[in-house]
């Protein structure tokens, strides 16, 4: 019987967020985002009207696709913490990261759309329905990082992001039809073909196929390490505040 | 508590949210000031009769926004103060009650306060108001209101409080207000024929205004229970 | 290819910003995990 010493978390544990699950995930996701890049910048076709442009779309539309859906996470997490009887915690963390998510995905959106129009368009900014409503809706999801940041308890974080969150996405809609009615009225919107539409030949569907799924597979592996993150976060403020409790009830001379 | 209807309640609240006003006379005395400045600055930075006249029913909306951020503010702030909100909470009060109860109290100065710019716009920018266009505009207008109190109360009320939340009023508010000033603007537009639009144009404006206003309003009662229980 | 600055860059943009979220990422995931033991965390 060998005595050994009382382990370390350090030793005993697995550093990080990893899991086998997650490793797996992230080679595919590797793989497909390798395979996304190559058939974007190379085995696909240039488009018949905007040329090499196009390839911005394999890259921008992924992007789009992912912003939506971790807000769509985001919102249904946000329902399983507000209404669900045990007003899960982990909920609340996958709400949380699932924003993050989407906030970074909604800016490279923008970014890439701005890139994009400045080649077709000639200017970085159209005041199409899908750019203002993608710009609104990153802008309200700052605002739904900074009430998760703001000061209290961690329910009172997540009940208040909760309700932010399924605010937001009930805003989606409305700001949408607003906006596209608002266009309407500008007949320049119909001449410039706004939406960046393209007739999509089958290589080219297919190479946006495969960014989808790259992105939804890089989706799950961002998802699941960085809400284990958010999860390690709060327990070490928890076993922080036992540490400290203890340490009060040390010096107070209370006896355990 | 429960001897109190909820109707009661959505009076009680109202009726103290407009004495406050009525005794401190922050709307009149200092909010419709700041709104009718904003007007004036406007004129200052656009620089122009013809793009005034044009952009009138905008830079009124605009004003609206900014004026009632700074109203809905002050109605959470003095409920903070003194713990009102807190007291009516323990005592098993209806939040959606009192949410509805303020969401009127805040119409009601929101609306006022539209009269005061819409005549300073009249005055200042030389926008003529049509009589045909007139049921529109006030349609417009008041459920534009609804839509903007709704979304203001539900957002003060998480944002009041502590020091240094009310700042992210603005940043949450804006965003999801942007139908309304679309909407609104746009049916104002039609109402006084700004840039040759003509008054039936305006009518899907009052459409989109009022799904917004019914949207939030009900989801604003619902969300203001938990969202007061800090 | 022609403009490939702009797309080139979206590229860059794209798969920079997916790089830097996920290796911030796993990095606080290992500096944080340095103090738990494995009991501790509720995924493993």
């Amino acid at each position: 019987m060998t005595l050994d010493p009382p382990s370390t978390a350090s030793t005993t544990s697995r550093r990080g967020t990893a899991t086998a699950a997650t490793r797996v995930l992230g080679v595919l996701t590797i793989v497909m985002i390798g395979w996304l890049g190559v058939f974007g910048l190379l085995l696909s076709p240039a488009d018949r009207d905007q040329g090499d442009a196009v390839r911005i779309m394999y890259v921008h539309v992924p992007s789009v696709w992912l912003a939506y859906l971790a807000f769509i996470v985001t919102a249904l997490a946000s329902a399983v913490h507000l209404f669900g009887k045990s007003h899960s915690m982990q909920a609340d963390r996958v709400a949380g990261a699932s924003a993050e998510i989407g906030v970074v995905f909604m800016a490279v959106t923008l970014v890439t759309g701005m890139l994009w129009g400045r080649i077709t368009w000639g200017v970085y900014w159209q005041w199409d329905a899908r750019l203002t409503t993608t710009a609104l809706l990153f802008i309200s999801y700052i605002g739904y990082l900074a009430v998760r940041g703001l000061e209290g308890s961690r329910s009172q974080r997540a009940r208040r992001s909760a309700i932010v969150g399924l605010l937001a996405v009930l805003e989606v809609p409305l700001v949408h039809w607003s906006v596209r009615l608002w266009r309407s009225l500008h007949q320049e919107a119909t001449v410039l073909g706004t939406d960046l539409d393209v007739s999509l030949d089958g290589l080219m569907l297919f190479s946006l196929f495969v960014g989808v799924v790259a992105f939804t597979l890089l989706f799950l592996w961002l998802l699941l390490h960085r809400s284990r993150v958010l999860t390690m976060i709060d327990l070490s403020a928890e076993t922080g505040l036992d540490a400290a409790l203890a340490q009060r009830r040390a010096e107070g001379g209370v006896t355990a | 508590m429960s001897s109190v209807s909820r109707l009661q309640m959505v009076r009680a609240v109202c009726a103290k949210d407009l004495r406050i006003e009525q005794r401190s006379k922050v709307l009149t005395s200092q909010i419709m000031p700041f709104a009718l400045v904003t007007l004036v600055l406007f004129a200052f930075a656009l620089d122009g009769d013809a793009i005034l006249e044009r952009t009138a029913p905008g830079l009124v909306w605009l004003a609206m926004l900014f004026s009632s951020m700074i109203i809905v503010q002050r109605s959470f702030a003095v409920e903070t103060a003194d713990g009102a909100l807190d007291a009516l909470r323990v005592a098993g009060a209806d939040m959606s009650a009192v949410f509805w109860g303020k969401w009127f109290a805040l119409i009601v100065q929101l609306v006022i306060l539209e009269v005061v710019l819409i005549v300073g716009a009249i005055v200042m920018y030389g926008i003529d108001l049509r009589i045909s266009g007139l049921v529109l505009l006030v349609t417009s207008s008041i459920s534009a209101t609804c839509g903007l109190s709704a979304v203001s109360t539900i957002y003060a009320g998480l944002a009041s409080g502590v020091r240094g939340r009310e700042s992210l009023l603005p940043l949450l508010v804006l965003p999801v207000a942007s139908p309304v000033l679309i909407g609104a603007t746009r049916a104002a537009e039609a109402a006084f024929g700004a840039g040759g639009t003509v008054v039936s144009e305006g009518w899907p404006w009052l459409g989109l205004l009022s799904v917004f206003a019914v949207v939030f309003s009900f989801g604003g009662s619902l969300a203001f229970g938990p969202l007061i229980d800090d | 290819m022609t403009d490939a600055g702009f797309i080139l860059g979206s590229y860059a943009i794209t798969f920079g910003s997916i790089l830097i979220f996920a290796w911030r990422t796993i990095r606080s995931g290992k500096s944080l995990s340095d103090g738990m033991s494995d009991e501790e965390k509720p995924w493993l």
